[in-house]
């Protein structure tokens, strides 16, 4: 699918005027500013919060809140528990997600299609439509505050979506290539790990990409599954900070900030793959 | 030939293998719970109790407003919906036009753009607390400079829903990014004809880009009511304590907070599962309408309509 994207790109774009430059540059400047005002505020002391006329750069800055915020709560674990969901949920996704597309897409058998079809339903599924007896669920089986509620739909399909998207990749595959190393003797399994596999790099980072952002940035399931603060992932770990320091804005945007760094490394590392991925998800509109 | 079939056997049976664990996924995570919800709805179920048969009791309960707090969730969700829908596809349409232009730095501009989208929404939620904190927070403080007096925006039912729509134009870098992927696929030679014939800017936005992003504009429409009516975050996390939920009174109370609250809170798990298959039924409903309209007022090109 990216292919396709790539190849139409006879891309238009008018003259510009410089009259383009001022609102996009005040529009970019707006849209920067609460990051900005988040770093000041994680700088300052409590007492210039509530100064009647904020400054826009700090006087004395000084990273004593980051000390106090982040030894307050267990943010460490926070982050371990929010990381270790986050990388077995990609690494569930990637795994099952390709299989199911491979089947999907480079396997014939017979209720191929009808199956297909019947699974797709589950692509615009809410999750609010079946949280309730799923909760219901993991509790009977004991496994509610733990990781497995979050972790295991990853393991069973990981998503349609990422399936939808994966089966367009693959489709673009020359069939050939599979299709010889059977004749030659090779097994599925091996076709999907040697050939398939190796070809779909772009398409596999950004489905991973997106799954990790999709699980470390949820709220809703680890809230209703995660009951103790030793399971906490770090939005609930915030959330609680936001109830237990509330007004002390300082804090709450050391805190903040800490939270948002890890975000903000994989998006400068991987903006590319990031912009291709909702490009992708946009264009079959 | 033989082989041939027994090749064919193979791949019949890694085909089922191979698609097994979405089988079961759909089996165990999507239909049987939406199975599940449908049954819980008819009853009156608490948790670790055994539910019991109430018919459509907890249906009538929302319509008899025997809960105001139904009706003022629905009315807080309808006006987010309606006002956070156009808003955001308006500022990105009118952001990607900007983007599309033969400008300097054009990554840099759209990374900027981007961003807050990337960072996780409960962080975010916590950032616009203190920007829009109605004493302390710069946006008011700003609005003093100015000489004019700063609404209570979070803390009054009046503005808490704009407050938060105003939030999400500021994360419309995904809509952007899709915008700009629509315009750039927009045939050159268009616009070229157009100049030929002596059209302006204007003509080309409205007889050219208008009706070629026409199905772009159409899927945000959809996607942007369906996600605007499970917005949860938001509330959860800016207007919620652990004793309130979606304050000040009912006004943020948004819908998928409403079910959470009923649920994990309130232990009502068979009313909640009600109203958490009236709202799949209008995502349903509303699907299905947009799909409907589109036959007739999108242009697709190449006259195929889809």
């Amino acid at each position: 699918m990216s292919g396709q994207t790539s190849a139409r790109r006879p891309r238009r774009r008018g003259r510009a005027g410089w009259f383009v430059y001022p609102p996009l540059a005040l529009l970019a400047a707006v849209f920067l500013f609460p990051f900005y005002w988040m770093v000041k505020t994680s700088l300052v002391d409590l007492g210039s919060i509530f100064e009647p006329t904020p400054s826009l750069v700090p006087k004395h800055p000084s990273f004593a809140n980051y000390v106090t915020a982040l030894t307050m709560f267990p943010f460490g674990r926070f982050f371990l528990n929010s990381l270790i969901i986050a990388a077995l949920t990609v690494l569930g996704t990637l795994l099952t997600a390709s299989m199911c597309a491979f089947s999907f897409s480079r396997l014939r058998w017979r209720w191929r299609n009808r199956v297909f079809s019947v699974v797709l339903t589950g692509m615009m599924l809410p999750f609010f439509v079946v949280m309730i007896p799923q909760f219901i669920m993991w509790r009977n089986l004991h496994l509610t505050n733990g990781f497995t509620p979050l972790i295991a739909p990853a393991w069973f399909g990981g998503g349609v979506f990422n399936i939808f998207l994966l089966r367009q990749f693959f489709l673009g595959i020359p069939r050939d290539l599979d299709e010889a190393a059977v004749m030659d003797g090779a097994g599925y399994t091996r076709v999907f790990f040697q050939i398939i596999l190796p070809l779909s790099k772009p398409a596999l980072i950004v489905v991973g990409l997106l799954t990790f952002l999709a699980s470390w940035n949820d709220y809703l399931a680890p809230l209703i599954f995660i009951t103790t603060e030793d399971k906490y992932t770090l939005m609930l770990g915030l959330n609680m900070f936001l109830g237990s320091y509330a007004a002390q804005w300082n804090y709450l945007m050391a805190a903040t900030c800490a939270i948002v760094v890890p975000s903000l490394i994989i998006f400068l590392v991987a903006q590319k793959y990031l912009m291709e991925g909702i490009a992708m998800t946009g264009i079959k509109g | 030939m033989e082989q041939h079939g027994a090749i064919r056997r193979k791949e019949e049976t890694a085909g089922w293998l191979f698609a097994t664990p979405v089988i079961l996924g759909w089996v165990i995570f999507v239909a049987g719970p939406v199975l599940v919800t449908l049954a819980l709805s008819l009853t009156d179920y608490t948790v670790g109790g055994t539910p019991r048969l109430v018919g459509l009791g907890n249906y009538r309960g929302f319509f008899q407003s025997a809960d105001p707090s139904f009706f003022a969730s629905v009315r807080a969700t309808a006006l987010y919906g309606v006002l956070s829908v156009p808003a955001c596809i308006a500022v990105s349409f009118f952001l990607a036009l900007l983007l599309n232009t033969r400008i300097r730095a054009r990554g840099l501009f759209r990374a900027a753009l981007f961003l807050p989208v990337i960072i996780p929404l409960a962080a975010s939620s916590v950032i616009w607390m203190w920007l829009f904190q109605p004493d302390f927070g710069v946006v008011n403080f700003v609005i003093r400079a100015l000489g004019l007096h700063g609404p209570q925006w979070l803390a009054s039912e009046r503005t808490v829903v704009p407050t938060m729509v105003l939030m999400n134009v500021w994360l419309t870098g995904n809509s952007i990014v899709i915008f700009l992927a629509a315009l750039q696929g927009v045939p050159r030679h268009l616009y070229e004809a157009l100049e030929v014939d002596g059209g302006n800017a204007l003509h080309k936005l409205v007889y050219i880009t208008l009706p070629m992003v026409s199905p772009t504009i159409f899927f945000m429409v959809i996607t942007g009511f369906i996600n605007a009516l499970q917005a949860f975050v938001q509330p959860a996390i800016m207007t919620s304590d652990a004793y309130h939920f979606g304050g000040p009174g009912n006004s943020s109370l948004l819908y998928v907070l409403f079910i959470y609250r009923e649920a994990f809170r309130f232990s009502k798990l068979g009313g909640a599962s009600a109203a958490a298959v009236l709202l799949f039924v209008v995502i349903a409903v509303l699907t299905w309408t947009f799909f409907k309209m589109s036959r007739s007022l999108v242009y697709y090109e190449g006259g195929e309509r889809t």
